[in-house]
């Protein structure tokens, strides 16, 4: 039998990233996925006859150059280049505002004084970015023993945090902990604008626009980039499924053995020391070290379970916030839909239902007391114009995230369910007429679907709200924020860890780094 | 109108217990009428006598006679179920697996940190079936420690009333009530009798280094219990007594008290004030055989890396002031501790105190420490230097604590 110096648990992209990083430097790796193929929650499904769709990430904004690099996914079939796509802010009845570029570099649909503001606002949150980036990249700071190479990182924080100057420092301690909506507030005035970003600050987390610190949201965003666009986004050539297939041949060039359908039911245990897992058939496998790039609460109070592990950190796993307010919605729809005042070409971009701060406002509200919203948010791509093999000729699939749906509906989902679906369909009608008739069919995603189909608990992204109290070092607890854990030799790999969710490769090549430096 | 009243009125029965400052333990009655000295305490919330008659004479009674105080104030948890083993194991920091049933062990669990929560007894009743006993209380945190096991925790302190019967004459006390069997018991054994219509449970336990048994039984069989002991030690000289008294003998005996001699973790607001068991004199609790506990990661860590900053000592002082929290100097100059507890002890005739240090003093530097006593003498301080010594714990060992069968005295 081969025997591995490691084991990543869960074939998601960061569980491939891991793999690949590992084995690079020579290590023997084994990824254990349970489901049929790798992808997690980026994997493609087919939810009508001839119409497929990413699952949960629909679009690509933050895949990290550095992963790119390590992996070498360029010479592996990924095309970034030149595929940057425009962001479409949809105001049924003022028009849309069109942000092209990276993010918004240039923008149709604004007046003069608010293109202004808007250009004012862009710079001084990409200031603001450009200090947190590096901490969105790096491992965390430890507290309690931080390396050379730590320190110097964190002194370079501080010294980009001084190159703002006083005046842009001052500004950006007083915003760093505000709401989007203040922001926004203090420099444009178009509803629709306003909504967008909005509605980019709370997007996957449970948070209104007016929610204290929902800036931090839009920083996250923003700190993200692709293909050398800061905060810009695009469908790579072959879609969300090029990505995962480049990952996945990425490990299989780098010698990582992957094995599909082998659902791990336990980490073992000696002595505190992880040495391997067993899987459900009861197989064991053994390793020098075992890197979970699953969701951390999983991690701990399934795999690891609460015998090996102290009170009050199976406490703080299981406090960690990670219930879900997005919902899922793939439409096979017979035709392009035509959104109003959309030029034929921007329907390939992301276009955003969300036509006010205040809209955003009330589409939470609901979501605190257990309630969808009547009128929902929404971010929608139609992958099938970017890839046709997505959709039969002549049709086309639409795919959105719909906020907010909360977890837990009050009264359940089995009977919330429809409701909700009628709620959305009547949305997009108000912004694309008649697309309601040329629905042939629909899949609705609520997060306990999301929980149920990609083993993610509480349907939530992130694996774990991204606010300030589960950032950083504190993500997804203090003590397992390094990537490394209680558990000598279990390392953690997945978004629950720092930097958190979206397809940036970033906790899993960190996590590889990691385990390659303690050992 | 009538219906406010009346809501009102039940609402005000129902809280009660916000009005009852002190709570009374079951035994309340008896000691309110044995108390000379009217002289209460508050213990846990209870209402406790620091002494009943005469303070000196109670101390007496535990090393001559037979003292009955009442510890029915002591927290106390049922743990059972086909888990309570394992929970107990993983909660606390000694091989519960190595207690039987029918015995008891001192021991002391810890946070994630290491830092300890709290010691106590825990009484192995039955395979599963366990009782643990303290002087905080813990139970979210036993429920939280219980997530994962097929065990049930019950908070049974007001239930339960407890008495400890200690001193030489305690066992011929047990036997003229009539409790066969009570012989048999060698130190840290515990079994049951029948009592009444119910049963109580005694151990060989206590908290004097004495001679002496721990008796838990249903609050409301309580005061028949008392009328049952004092009715039998009539001859054998038994008499109830208050804390004071207790703590001189806890102190001769080495017993640290938590929140006294050290501060738990969970009630420490100042970081460096929680300790680790190694810090507090049980780190030979720490068993790093048995498999998870919680704090072992911890613990090792601090160990392996040498970040154990304090220690708990015995110290015997020269003179005969007791040198109760006296600050602890080396070489009469540099400050390095605190004494926590101290008396002149009648029984060793001799100066003693428990003090915590700042390593390595105490632990490898333990020559030329000096205590300074601050002694009241009419309006004015009289300042003592006195030399100190590093001395075992306990102070006081007596054969008669754990010679089996016990002494008939």
């Amino acid at each position: 039998m081969t025997s591995f110096d490691d084991i990543v648990i869960g074939g998601g992209h960061n569980g491939l990233v891991a793999a690949t990083v590992l084995a690079k430097a020579g290590r023997k790796v084994l990824v254990l996925e349970a489901e049929d193929e790798t992808g997690g929650a980026a994997r493609k499904h087919e939810f009508h006859p001839g119409f497929r769709v990413s699952s949960v990430a629909h679009v690509l904004n933050r895949l990290h150059p550095d992963v790119v690099k390590a992996l070498e996914l360029d010479r592996l079939g990924l095309t970034l280049e030149g595929r940057t796509m425009p962001t479409i802010a949809l105001a049924p009845d003022a028009g849309p505002v069109v942000l092209r570029g990276a993010y918004g570099e240039t923008v149709d649909g604004l007046s003069l004084s608010d293109a202004a503001g808007w250009a004012e606002l862009r710079a001084l949150l990409f200031r603001q970015v450009g200090v947190l980036k590096p901490l969105l990249a790096r491992r965390a700071p430890d507290l309690e023993a931080m390396s050379l190479s730590e320190k110097l990182a964190l002194g370079g924080v501080a010294l980009s945090l001084r190159r703002l100057g006083k005046e842009g420092m001052r500004d950006f301690l007083r915003m760093l902990l505000m709401n989007v909506d203040d922001v926004t507030g203090e420099f444009v005035e178009n509803d629709a604008l306003r909504g967008l970003l909005a509605f980019d600050a709370v997007q996957g987390s449970h948070l209104g626009p007016r929610s204290p610190t929902s800036l931090i949201g839009l920083y996250f965003r923003l700190a993200g980039e692709i293909g050398g666009a800061e905060g810009g986004q695009m469908l790579p050539k072959g879609g969300m499924g090029a990505v995962i297939e480049a990952m996945h041949a990425a490990a299989e060039r780098r010698g990582v053995t992957i094995r599909a359908k082998a659902p791990v039911s336990r980490i073992l245990i000696e002595k505190g020391r992880a040495v391997g897992v067993v899987l459900a058939d009861g197989e064991e496998i053994r390793a020098r070290t075992v890197v979970s790039a699953i969701n951390p609460r999983t991690t701990f109070a399934d795999l690891v379970g609460p015998r090996e592990l102290d009170t009050g950190f199976l406490r703080k796993i299981l406090n960690v916030r990670m219930k879900g307010n997005v919902a899922r919605l793939y439409l096979a729809l017979d035709g392009v839909p035509s959104f109003a005042g959309v030029a034929a070409d921007d329907h390939a971009g992301r276009l955003v239902i969300a036509p006010s701060s205040n809209a955003v406002e009330n589409a939470f509200n609901p979501a605190k007391y257990g309630e969808f919203s009547p009128e929902p948010a929404m971010e929608i791509v139609l992958p099938s114009l970017s890839d046709p093999s997505l959709a039969p000729g002549g049709a086309c699939v639409l795919s959105a995230n719909v906020q907010f749906a909360p977890y837990a509906l009050k009264g359940g989902w089995d009977k919330g369910k429809p409701k909700f679906l009628k709620a959305i369909v009547a949305q997009l009608e108000r912004c694309a007429k008649g697309i309601g008739k040329t629905i042939l069919a629909s899949e609705l995603l609520t997060p306990a679907d999301i929980e149920a189909r990609f083993r993610m608990p509480g349907g939530h992204w992130h694996h774990g709200e991204l606010q300030p109290d589960q950032m950083l070092m504190s993500r997804p607890v203090f003590g397992a924020g390094g990537y490394d854990t209680p558990i000598d030799g279990l390392y953690l790999a997945g978004a629950g860890s720092h930097p958190g969710g979206g397809v940036s490769g970033v906790p899993g090549m960190n996590a590889a780094r990691r385990v390659l430096a303690e050992k | 109108m009538a219906k406010a009243t009346k809501s009102t009125s039940a609402r005000r029965d129902a809280q009660a217990h916000i009005e009852m400052l002190r709570l009374e333990t079951p035994f309340h009655p008896r000691l309110e009428a044995l108390s000379q000295q009217n002289d209460w305490y508050t213990w846990a919330g209870y209402k406790a006598p620091l002494s009943l008659w005469d303070e000196e004479l109670e101390y007496f009674a535990i090393r001559s006679q037979a003292a009955l105080f009442d510890i029915s104030p002591m927290v106390k948890y049922r743990i059972e179920g086909p888990d309570a083993e394992a929970f107990c194991n993983r909660l606390t920091l000694r091989d519960v697996a190595k207690l039987k049933p029918g015995r008891v062990h001192y021991t002391a669990w810890c946070d994630e940190n290491g830092h300890v929560l709290d010691d106590g007894t825990l009484f192995r009743l039955s395979a599963d079936r366990f009782r643990l006993c303290c002087q905080e209380r813990h139970l979210p945190w036993l429920m939280d420690s219980a997530i994962g096991f097929d065990v049930e925790v019950e908070e049974e302190t007001e239930t339960i009333a407890g008495l400890a019967l200690q001193g030489p004459t305690s066992f011929a006390v047990l036997r003229a009530a009539g409790l066969d069997g009570v012989e048999r018991l060698k130190p840290f054994d515990l079994a049951t009798f029948p009592h009444k219509r119910g049963t109580v449970t005694i151990s060989r336990t206590g908290f004097t280094g004495d001679l002496g048994y721990e008796l838990f039984v249903d609050a409301r069989q309580a005061l028949s219990l008392w009328d049952r002991l004092m009715e039998a030690g009539r001859v054998h000289g038994i008499r109830a007594i208050g804390y004071t008294a207790l703590n001189r003998a806890r102190i001769e005996a080495g017993f640290i008290v938590a929140n006294a001699d050290f501060v738990t973790a969970e009630h420490a607001v100042r970081a460096d004030r929680v300790r680790m068991p190694d810090e507090i004199g049980l780190g030979w609790m720490v068993d790093r055989e048995k498999g998870h506990f919680n704090g072992r990661r911890a613990i090792l860590k601090a160990r392996e890396k040498g970040a154990l900053r304090h220690v708990l000592v015995g110290l015997e002082v020269e003179g005969n002031v007791p040198a109760e929290h006296a600050i602890v100097y080396h070489k009469g100059k540099r400050e390095v501790g605190l004494v926590s507890a101290a008396i002149w002890s009648p029984t060793a005739k001799r100066n003693i105190a428990i003090a915590s240090l700042d390593r390595p003093y105490g632990d490898t530097v333990t020559d030329d420490l000096w205590v300074e006593i601050y002694a009241m003498r009419e309006l004015r301080y009289v300042k003592l230097m006195k030399r100190a010594r590093v001395v075992e714990r306990p102070f006081v060992k007596l054969a008669r604590r754990s010679a089996t069968p016990p002494g008939d005295f």
